[in-house]
């Protein structure tokens, strides 16, 4: 139920309302629960809202853990796990 | 699947297996769409035999309680009232029936359509079920608040709202309980924020804010048995494209200024203190329970039905006498194998053998 999907801002609209983009489909989704938002943002949605901004740098935290699962194993440092 | 990625899985599970022995180790995922996904990548099938991850109460539709299922279906049944719901609802059994037979049912895509409803029909009473963990409880907050300051008086929510951390301090609690760790859910997390399941480092039982890809399932299975195995206890977000320290204050503070802790009563498992939200008094007049002078009656729960004890990961799917034989997804007795993403459905779907 907690399902929610990546899409991109195409449009923001004056009445709290925006249009995203799912792979050629555009549809419109409520900006209610989001600050700051701007054309060409990378969004999270769920049932028809704006969840979340997504950030194009994945991952401080995710990096750091792979680091330790590298220094584990001993595995794909260079790009050959 | 990009092949670096199946690469990368495989390289996971190899030292997954190095780290674990013969002691058993058992996670709990309590994110049905992470009960989903381990079950359609088949996850299980690349960890050792001694570590079992188990579903627990993560799907909103199945620990909603047969009580409040069958208010809205008398609700539904009363004359210029109509109930909107998001599909899921649609099948789960009330007393005796279910919302799919009941006389004004609407599915709705988004909460939003409800409004919208309201709106276009003055001559009718909209009655949105108020379903969901900490992700999708915001999103009908907000619409509250919209109905009251455009006056809307035909729109109500009935609040069934659930919250993740009361469930997770009972499952730790139980004395029963074989938890090592758990998978935190990745969109309840978008909300709440890390800092949200943090208490979780003092229980000695620690969890990682998961995304949904098979690769970050495996990442977060291999960093949780990192910790179990060093005898760490961290709660660590795995998820950082998505889910920040603090969430999303906006949406988060919203469920609070609407909404109040209440004990709630989840199917199967029975009343947990404040694992509830009644919406607050200010809001009263979009309150479903407050509007109408039909209230909630008793109403028994099927008979031999083990949804409670599968949803505290005490038992699996098959471990039911009713399980693929009286009670399929197209003949559900329980909540766990109605909703897509209840763990019975799960397991009928992918591994029914």
């Amino acid at each position: 139920m907690c399902l929610a999907i990546p899409v991109q801002v195409k449009e923001i609209k004056n009445n709290n309302r925006a249009v995203v983009d799912n792979n050629g489909v555009n549809f419109e989704v409520s900006t209610n629960l989001v600050e700051n938002l701007k054309v060409g943002d990378f969004v999270l949605i769920h049932a028809g809202f704006i969840l979340e901004i997504l950030t194009h740098d994945d991952a401080r935290e995710k990096l750091a853990l792979l680091e330790e699962f590298y220094q584990k194993t001993g595995r794909g440092k260079n790009g050959k796990e | 699947m990009a092949k670096s990625d199946k690469n990368k899985i495989k390289n996971l599970a190899a030292a997954i297996r190095e780290l674990v022995d013969d002691n058993p180790i058992t996670l709990m995922e309590v994110c049905g769409t992470h009960t989903m996904a381990i079950a359609r990548y088949g996850i299980k099938s690349l960890l050792p035999p001694s570590l079992d991850i188990v579903s627990g109460p993560g799907c909103p539709v199945c620990v909603t309680s047969a009580q409040d299922i069958q208010f809205a279906i008398d609700l539904a049944n009363q004359k210029d009232c109509l109930v909107a719901t998001f599909g899921d609802m649609i099948k789960v059994p009330g007393e005796s029936s279910n919302l799919g037979s009941a006389q004004n049912v609407e599915v709705v895509y988004s909460p939003f359509d409800a409004l919208e409803m309201a709106e276009q029909n003055p001559g009718k009473e909209i009655v949105l079920l108020g379903l969901g963990f900490e992700t999708t409880t915001p999103l009908i907050a907000s619409l509250i608040k919209s109905a009251a300051s455009s006056n809307l008086g035909n729109f109500s929510v009935l609040p069934m709202h659930k919250l993740v951390p009361p469930a997770l301090e009972l499952l730790i609690s139980d004395p029963d309980s074989k938890l090592n760790g758990f998978i935190l859910p990745g969109h309840v997390s978008a909300v709440t924020g890390t800092r949200y399941f943090k208490f979780l480092e003092t229980t000695g039982i620690g969890g990682v804010v998961s995304g949904f890809t098979p690769l970050d399932i495996m990442e977060s299975i291999y960093v949780l048995i990192a910790d179990i195995t060093a005898g760490r206890t961290r709660v660590l977000n795995n998820y950082e494209r998505v889910v920040r320290t603090e969430g999303n204050p906006k949406a988060f503070n919203l469920i609070w200024e609407v909404y109040e802790p209440e004990d709630s009563k989840w199917r199967g498992i029975g009343t947990i203190p404040t694992s509830g939200l009644s919406i607050r008094e200010k809001y009263a007049d979009f309150d479903a329970n407050c509007k109408f002078e039909l209230k909630k009656r008793e109403v028994e729960e099927p008979i031999g039905c083990i949804c409670g004890e599968i949803l505290m990961g005490r038992k699996k799917p098959n471990d039911c006498k009713h399980f693929g034989k009286s009670c399929t997804p197209l003949y559900p007795v329980g909540p766990c194998m109605v909703s897509s993403e209840g763990t019975c459905a799960a397991w009928y779907k992918y591994n029914k053998e």
